[in-house]
């Protein structure tokens, strides 16, 4: 598996892993791409499923603004995700690595 | 995406869902180095030395908070055990030292500051004596500091005149407090064999092993634990076992993330992780849930020790695993006030002061935030913690007893502590004397190391 963290700086990488749980309604994707697309957050990998009953989206994206503000975004997407009645979560690609991988 | 998305809703699940959070991230400073004949002068020194090494905590704990989505309860500090640390000042107004500290945890910033304590198993000099006398007035006027006295090891015995002195000190700290239901002794504790290295409050303190600023972590996850065990289709204990191991190592593994980072911005060196389930008052964030979801009706009937037993080994087996720098408590916590099930089973005359205590023979930490009635004698106090501490240095673990003696109150009611501490339901206590037993003092003399039967 390819390293995560920045070589030179040590710094955890760019990457984040976007999820979206919810009742299936039309327009998540469309509303949750524009706030990624607002951020710069670049989707790498997206991934969309049926899991017990609920739609769950799951993005791996890449901020991709010199100045990007992790917490800004956040903000949008707990904005965006309340008005869609789902819930958005948005963390770093580390914590699932660290978590599931040796 | 190397990560499966299973792997994926399994990790927001725990957080969401099932109150997954790092606990407290909490930087142990030195305080050696502020040793001064002039009172004045060490408590400048203190303060100076603590908002300049703590300054950013708070700061970098929120931005880490965010990058990983993962909630970071607390910021905490500890220090020196201040009985060391200002052993050199002239005068006893050791008061005015647990102000600074309160002073400069708000700060910083930090919900809690621990070391206001001594170390005392073998001896007490009289810096120590000072420093115990003025407990009760310093956790009475300030909000924030807590104080740790370890009055026993393995390797030492069990100081039976200090343990006289600290029935005594908790009895006075309680009606020093009576005001707030004796609020002042739920941080206040006394150990057997207490770690040099533990992050969790109240019993943090920075240990004279240490180096001079550290970052430790304490990780947490008692609902993680009881919703996989509840995932489970009739399992047997090898099973249990299993999945409590497994999740252990996951949350463990957040943990050290986490950790590392903060020390990485903070600019000073990772200590460890402690991994310790330590319940909220959140429902099914409860280790009483975990022993019940093993099949007992409720916690505190036969099989609790045993189902202890297991949880509390299964979860040090997995955090040893997940890294190389386990160390303070890790294990189970079972405060009483802070853990919804335990309340519940102590209000259904499930669970006693006596069963508490042969819990604590199997798991980490020891009779912790338990309320007794307020007509409590110091001698009784005294002698509930000669029994812990002995379980302690007989089993060459740590144990704490942090007992709360009501005023005013009797069994039946609840003393509202509040916050982060939760209520606790007063619990009967022995009717007997232990008045001469405790004030016949000495030391009972370290154990034996083999011929263990």
């Amino acid at each position: 598996m390819r390293g995560c963290m920045d070589k030179e700086t040590q710094a955890p990488s760019n990457r984040f892993i976007v999820t979206v749980i919810g009742q299936d309604r039309v327009g998540i994707v469309a509303r949750i791409s524009a706030v990624m697309m607002e951020y710069g957050m670049n989707i790498v990998d997206i991934s969309q499923t049926i899991m017990q009953d609920l739609f769950t989206m799951i993005m791996l994206a890449q901020a991709t603004s010199r100045d990007f503000k992790l917490a800004s975004f956040q903000a949008a997407m707990d904005q965006a995700a309340r008005e869609l009645g789902v819930e958005a979560k948005v963390m770093h690609e580390d914590a699932f690595r660290y978590m599931h991988r040796i | 995406m190397l990560i499966e998305p299973n792997e994926i809703i399994e990790t927001v699940r725990m957080v969401k869902m099932d109150h997954l959070d790092i606990r407290t991230i909490t930087m142990g400073i030195s305080l050696r180095d502020c040793a001064d004949p002039d009172m004045a002068a060490f408590n400048g020194k203190v303060y100076d030395k603590i908002t300049s090494r703590a300054k950013d905590l708070v700061r970098i704990a929120r931005e880490l908070q965010d990058l990983y989505g993962i909630p970071i309860v607390n910021q905490r500090v500890s220090v020196t055990p201040i009985a060391i640390a200002a052993e050199a000042c002239r005068g006893d107004d050791y008061v005015s030292i647990a102000k600074t500290l309160d002073a400069a945890a708000k700060a910083v910033g930090v919900n809690l500051i621990g070391g206001y304590g001594a170390l005392v198993h073998k001896g007490a000099t009289p810096g120590d004596t000072r420093l115990i006398e003025s407990i009760p007035e310093a956790l009475a006027v300030t909000d924030r500091v807590c104080s740790s006295v370890n009055v026993a090891t393995t390797r030492a015995g069990i100081n039976m005149d200090a343990v006289a002195l600290m029935g005594r000190i908790v009895k006075a700290t309680a009606l020093r407090t009576a005001d707030r239901d004796g609020l002042g002794c739920s941080k206040l504790v006394v150990f057997a064999n207490a770690p040099e290295d533990n992050p969790f409050m109240a019993g943090a303190f920075h240990g004279v092993g240490e180096g001079d600023c550290v970052i430790n972590v304490g990780v947490s996850g008692p609902g993680v634990v009881n919703a996989a065990i509840r995932e489970l289709r009739d399992p047997d204990f090898t099973q249990i076992s299993e999945t409590i191991k497994k999740t252990a190592f996951k949350i463990t593994r957040m943990g050290e993330l986490v950790g590392r980072e903060a020390a990485r911005r903070l600019g000073v060196g990772f200590g460890i992780l402690d991994l310790s389930l330590a319940p909220t008052p959140e429902i099914g964030d409860s280790v009483a849930a975990i022993l019940e979801a093993m099949g007992l009706e409720r916690c505190g009937t036969h099989g609790t020790t045993a189902a202890l037993a297991l949880l509390n080994d299964a979860v040090k087996k997995g955090g040893a695993m997940a890294s190389s720098s386990v160390g303070g408590l890790s294990g189970a916590f079972i405060p009483v006030s802070e853990d919804a099930g335990m309340i519940a089973a102590v209000e259904a005359g499930a669970l006693s002061l006596e069963k508490l205590e042969a819990m604590t023979c199997v798991c980490s930490v020891g009779l912790d935030m338990i309320a007794v009635p307020g007509d409590t004698s110091a001698s009784t106090i005294s002698a509930i913690i000669a029994d812990e501490m002995a379980i302690g240095v007989i089993n060459k673990k740590t144990t704490a007893v942090r007992i709360i003696p009501a005023p005013g109150k009797k069994v039946g009611d609840t003393v509202e502590i509040g916050g982060l501490f939760g209520r606790a339901p007063v619990m009967a206590v022995g009717a007997y004397s232990s008045e001469a037993f405790i004030r016949r003092g000495g030391r009972i003399p370290a154990p034996i190391q083999s011929l263990t039967n």
